[in-house]
C-alpha cells in the first residue's frame, strides 16, 4: 500500500449545535484519485472546506504528510500544497484571465509586475485545457464553462500536492470533460493526489480509484470503484432503493400560451421562432454557448431584442424589463444560482418573497403571511434548513436551488423558464425537482426547460428545441427524440444553421 | 412579551453598539458628577439629534451600497434658503410654516439631483456627492456674501430651543423619525428592496426590482433628513453661518451609521444601531468637553472610536 498523504482522523463539524459531519476517518493515498459522493447536505462540501482550511473542525485531527495540521486557514493549506477548485466561482469579473490566474502570486520584475511572463505562463496552463481562451480576455465576457476552466488553471498555477475538485464537470460538455480527465490522469502520474466530488456517478466510476459515500454527515462506505457500480453508489447515497427518477409525462393541451416569431438579438440570437403550449415542458437542448440562456434573458426583458415578436395568449406583448415579465406572468429560474438567483445573505423568507413582495404588503409587510408561505414551500419542496432564520449561505446547493425555485414560483407564473435547474445537485434533489416541474405542468403551467443533460430532456419533455450558435437547428417531436439525433442537431451536422 | 423573546429580538449585531453605549455611560457617570444631570443628558440628546437625523437617511443610502458626502454643505445651503424665505415672508407663524415646506422641498430636490446623476449618469456616489458637497458650500458662501443668514423672526427660535413634555423638540423629532425609518427599513417593501440591492444587485435586477428607483429615493430621503436638520439648526441659532454650518456633518452621520453596525459594503443595516451610534458620539464629545480635553484633540478621539468600533465588529463577525 502506498503511503498516505492525508489522514483524516475522526473529523466532526457542528454549525450552531447542528452536527453536519460525524467522525470521518480515512487515509488518502499519494497519487490516487479519491471520489466523494453524497446527496446535498451530506457533508461533502463541509469536509473539503475543512481539508482546505476554510472551516475548523469541531472534533478530530488531520495529518498531512504525517504532520498534524493545527492552523486551519486557506493560506496554510495552500503553503502545504492543498488547493481547492470551488464549485462556485471565485473569479474577479473586472480583471482579465491571467490576472485572475495569478491573483496573489503575481510574478514580478523588481517592483513591477512581469505581465509578459504571466501571460506566457497562463497560455501554457490554458493550452493544457485546450480552450480558446486568451489570457487577456475579461472574465465577465466568458461563458460559465470557460470560467470553470480558469478556476482549474488557477489551481494548477500553484504547485499542488493535493488538488480538490468540487463538481468541476457540471458546466462542461463531453469533449471538455474528456480533456479534464486526461489532465487529471497526467497529474496523477506526476504524483498529485486528487479529491474529486461529483454527482455524476458515471464519471466518478470512470476517473476515481476509490470512492467514499457520505450520507447525512456519516461516512457510509469506502469502496474501490472496480467493486461498485453506479446503481450501488446511488442506493448507498440515498440509503434506500431509488424509485423512478423521471415522472410520467403529461400530454400538453393544444392551447398555445407563448409564441415567439423571428426573435433576434445582435450577435447572440438569430431568427428564433417557436411556440409553447399550456401544460407543456418544452426542452431546449444545445451545447454551452448555443444561446439558450440568452434567449431566456431576452424573453424576460434582461436583454433587448432587436427584432421579432412575442405573443402571449395570441396577444403581442412588449417585455422591456423583468417587471414587465412579472406582469405577463413569466418567471425565470436562473442557471447562475449565486450570481443572479438568490441572495446568500438573506434568509429563506427574504429570498422566497423577493419577486412577489408586493403580494405581501399593504403599507407594511405582512410578516406572518410571509412566514406561512415559507413554511408551505419548506414542506412541499422538502427544504432542509437549520431554522427559518438561517441565511442561505449556510445552505447546501440543492436546498439553495429549491429556495430559488420557490422564489420564482411565488409570483404564480403561467410561463416558467427553468435554466439548468438541476445543475450541481444530487440525484434525490434532482428527482424531487423533476416531480415539482411535472406537477406544475399538470396544473397548466407552460415550462421552458433548458438543460445540457440530454438524459433529463429525454426524460421530461415531449418536444425539444435544439439550438446552435444562436439559431434553432431543429424542433423534434417525441418520436424523433433520441440522444444521438439531438446531438446531430446540436453540433450542426443536421438542420440548417 | 416574554423577556427571552425581547432578548432574542436583540440579535448579536445589535448587542455590540448597545453594550458599548452602556459601558460608556457608566464610565462617564463615574468620570464626571455633572454627566448624570438631566440638563446635561438632554443637552447631549439635543446635540446628537442634528447629525443623528441625517444619520437615519445615511443608513438607507449606505445600505443600498452608496454614500452621501454632500449632507454637511447641503445643511448650510438649505438652512440659508429657509431663513431667506422666512425673512421675505415677515417671520410670523405662517412664514415659518412656508419656510419649513420650502426647506423640505429644496432638500428633496438636492437629494434628487444627487440621485439622478448617480442612477442615470452612472457616476459613483462618492464622486457625485463630493462634487455637490463643493457646489452646495460654494453657493451658500456666494448667496450670503460669505457671511451669515440671520433670521429676523422672534418666533422661529422657539422651534429649535423649545421643549415638549420636558424634552427638547429636536429630540422628539429625532425619535419620531427614527421610529418611522425603522418601520420603513424592517417592515416595508422599500426597506427589503434596499437590502436586496445592497446585497446583490444582479439578483435584485432579475427579481424585477427597480434598482434605479430605489436608489434614487434613498438620496431623496437623505435630502429630506438634511432639510429637517437644517430647519432645526437654523431655528436654534436663529441664523446660519455660511462657512461653519453643517461642517463635518457628513463625517458624524457616517460615523454614527458605522458605529451602529451597518456594513459599509451595503446590504444590511440597523436604524436602532445608528441612533445608538449617534448617542455614543455625543457622549464622547460631551465627556471630552467636561474633562477639559483640548477641542483640537477631540477629532482624534472620535476617529479612534470609529476605527475601534469597526475593528470590534470585524472580530465578532469572524
Amino acid at each position: 500500500m502506498a503511503e498516505p498523504i492525508l489522514q483524516i482522523k475522526g473529523i466532526s463539524k457542528e454549525f450552531s449545535k447542528v452536527r453536519v459531519l460525524n467522525n470521518i476517518r480515512v487515509d488518502i493515498e499519494r497519487g490516487e484519485i479519491f471520489g466523494i459522493i453524497g446527496e446535498n447536505g451530506a457533508g461533502k462540501s463541509t469536509l473539503i472546506k475543512i481539508i482546505s482550511g476554510i472551516y475548523v473542525p469541531t472534533e478530530g485531527e488531520l495529518y498531512f504528510e504525517d504532520k498534524k495540521i493545527t492552523d486551519f486557514n486557506p493560506q496554510t493549506a495552500r503553503e502545504l500544497g492543498i488547493n481547492l477548485i470551488p464549485q462556485e466561482f471565485n473569479l474577479i469579473n473586472e480583471l482579465n484571465v491571467f490576472e485572475n490566474i495569478f491573483l496573489g502570486k503575481e510574478y514580478q520584475k523588481s517592483i513591477l509586475l512581469d505581465k509578459k511572463k504571466m501571460i506566457k505562463k497562463a497560455e501554457d496552463l490554458l493550452s493544457m485545457l485546450q480552450k480558446e481562451i486568451k489570457p487577456t480576455d475579461k472574465i465577465q465576457d466568458l461563458s460559465v464553462a470557460k470560467k470553470q476552466m480558469i478556476e482549474i488553471a488557477k489551481a494548477l498555477a500553484y504547485e499542488s500536492k493535493l488538488l480538490i475538485m468540487d463538481e468541476p464537470t457540471t458546466v462542461l460538455t463531453g469533449s471538455e470533460i474528456e480533456l479534464l480527465f486526461k489532465l487529471m490522469n497526467r497529474l496523477k502520474k506526476k504524483g498529485v493526489t486528487i479529491i474529486y466530488i461529483s454527482h455524476k456517478l458515471k464519471e466518478v466510476r470512470e476517473i476515481c480509484d476509490r470512492v467514499m459515500v457520505l450520507r447525512d454527515g456519516e461516512q457510509i462506505e469506502i469502496e474501490d470503484t472496480q467493486n461498485i457500480d453506479e446503481h450501488k453508489m446511488a442506493t448507498s447515497m440515498v440509503g434506500r432503493e431509488l424509485s423512478q427518477v423521471f415522472p410520467e409525462k403529461n400530454q400538453p393541451s393544444q392551447e398555445t400560451v407563448l409564441k415567439v416569431e423571428n426573435l433576434s438579438v445582435r450577435g447572440l440570437l438569430d431568427d428564433i421562432s417557436f411556440d409553447l403550449k399550456k401544460g407543456e415542458i418544452l426542452g431546449f437542448a444545445g451545447l454551452v454557448g448555443a444561446g439558450r440562456t440568452e434567449l431566456a434573458e431576452t424573453l424576460i426583458g434582461i436583454r433587448k431584442k432587436e427584432s421579432g415578436k412575442i405573443f402571449i395568449h395570441g396577444k403581442e406583448v412588449h417585455i422591456k424589463n423583468p417587471t414587465d415579465a412579472v406582469k405577463h406572468n413569466l418567471a425565470y429560474l436562473s442557471e447562475d444560482r449565486q450570481g443572479t438567483g438568490i441572495i446568500t445573505s438573506f434568509d429563506m423568507t427574504g429570498n422566497i418573497t423577493l419577486n412577489s413582495l408586493r403580494d405581501y404588503c399593504k403599507v407594511l409587510i405582512n410578516h406572518k403571511k410571509e412566514r406561512e408561505t415559507t413554511k408551505k414551500y419548506v414542506e412541499s419542496f422538502n427544504i432542509k434548513a437549520a431554522s427559518l432564520k438561517t441565511k442561505l449561505e449556510f445552505f447546501s446547493g440543492g436546498n439553495q436551488q429549491k429556495v430559488s425555485l420557490a422564489k420564482s414560483l411565488d409570483t404564480q407564473p403561467e410561463i416558467f423558464i427553468v435554466d439548468e435547474p438541476t445543475r450541481g445537485i444530487d440525484v434525490n434533489a434532482k428527482r424531487e425537482i423533476y416531480h415539482f416541474l411535472k406537477q406544475l405542468a399538470s396544473n397548466g403551467i407552460a415550462c421552458i426547460f433548458i438543460s445540457s443533460e440530454l438524459e433529463e430532456i429525454l426524460g421530461m419533455c415531449t418536444r425539444v428545441v435544439v439550438m446552435r450558435e444562436g439559431h434553432i437547428t431543429g424542433i423534434l417531436d417525441e418520436d424523433e427524440m433520441t440522444e444521438k439525433e439531438i446531438m446531430l442537431y446540436a453540433t450542426g451536422l443536421k438542420g440548417v444553421a | 412579551m416574554k423577556i427571552s423573546k425581547i432578548f432574542k429580538r436583540f440579535s448579536a449585531d445589535k448587542w455590540g453598539p448597545l453594550l458599548a453605549l452602556a459601558i460608556l455611560f457608566v464610565i462617564s457617570a463615574f468620570a464626571s458628577p455633572y454627566f448624570l444631570k438631566t440638563r446635561n443628558l438632554l443637552n447631549i440628546l439635543r446635540q446628537v439629534s442634528y447629525t443623528g437625523i441625517i444619520g437615519l437617511g445615511m443608513t438607507f443610502v449606505i445600505i443600498t451600497g452608496g454614500i452621501d458626502l454632500s449632507v454637511g454643505s447641503m445643511t448650510a445651503l438649505v438652512g440659508g434658503i429657509s431663513i431667506l424665505v422666512l425673512n421675505a415672508l415677515g417671520g410670523g407663524a405662517w412664514a415659518i410654516f412656508v419656510a419649513i415646506v420650502v426647506a423640505i422641498a429644496v432638500g428633496a430636490a438636492f437629494g434628487a439631483a444627487n440621485g439622478l446623476i448617480i442612477t442615470k449618469g452612472k457616476v459613483a456616489p462618492f464622486i457625485v456627492t463630493l462634487g455637490t458637497m463643493a457646489i452646495f458650500r460654494s453657493l451658500t458662501l456666494y448667496i450670503s456674501g460669505a457671511g451669515e443668514f440671520r433670521s429676523q423672526s422672534d418666533l422661529f427660535p422657539q422651534l429649535g430651543m423649545g421643549y415638549f413634555l420636558g424634552i427638547p423638540i429636536p429630540v422628539w423629532i429625532f425619535i419620531g423619525l427614527a421610529v418611522l425609518f425603522w418601520l420603513i427599513l424592517n417592515h416595508t417593501k422599500y426597506g427589503r428592496y434596499m437590502c436586496a440591492i445592497g446585497s446583490n444587485e444582479r439578483v435584485a435586477k432579475y427579481a424585477a426590482i427597480k434598482i434605479d428607483k430605489i436608489r434614487f429615493f434613498a438620496y431623496v430621503i437623505i435630502g429630506i433628513t438634511v432639510a429637517v436638520t437644517a430647519v432645526l439648526l437654523s431655528s436654534r441659532l436663529n441664523s446660519i453661518s455660511s462657512s461653519n454650518a453643517g461642517q463635518n456633518y457628513e463625517l458624524d452621520a457616517i460615523a454614527a451609521v458605522i458605529i451602529g453596525g451597518t456594513s459599509m459594503s451595503g446590504g444590511s443595516g440597523s436604524i436602532i444601531g445608528t441612533v445608538i451610534g449617534a448617542i455614543i458620539l455625543g457622549i464622547v464629545n460631551n465627556m471630552l468637553n467636561m474633562l477639559g480635553v483640548s477641542p483640537y484633540l477631540q477629532g482624534t478621539v472620535k476617529g479612534l472610536v470609529i476605527i475601534g468600533a469597526v475593528l470590534i465588529q470585524r472580530k465578532n463577525n469572524k
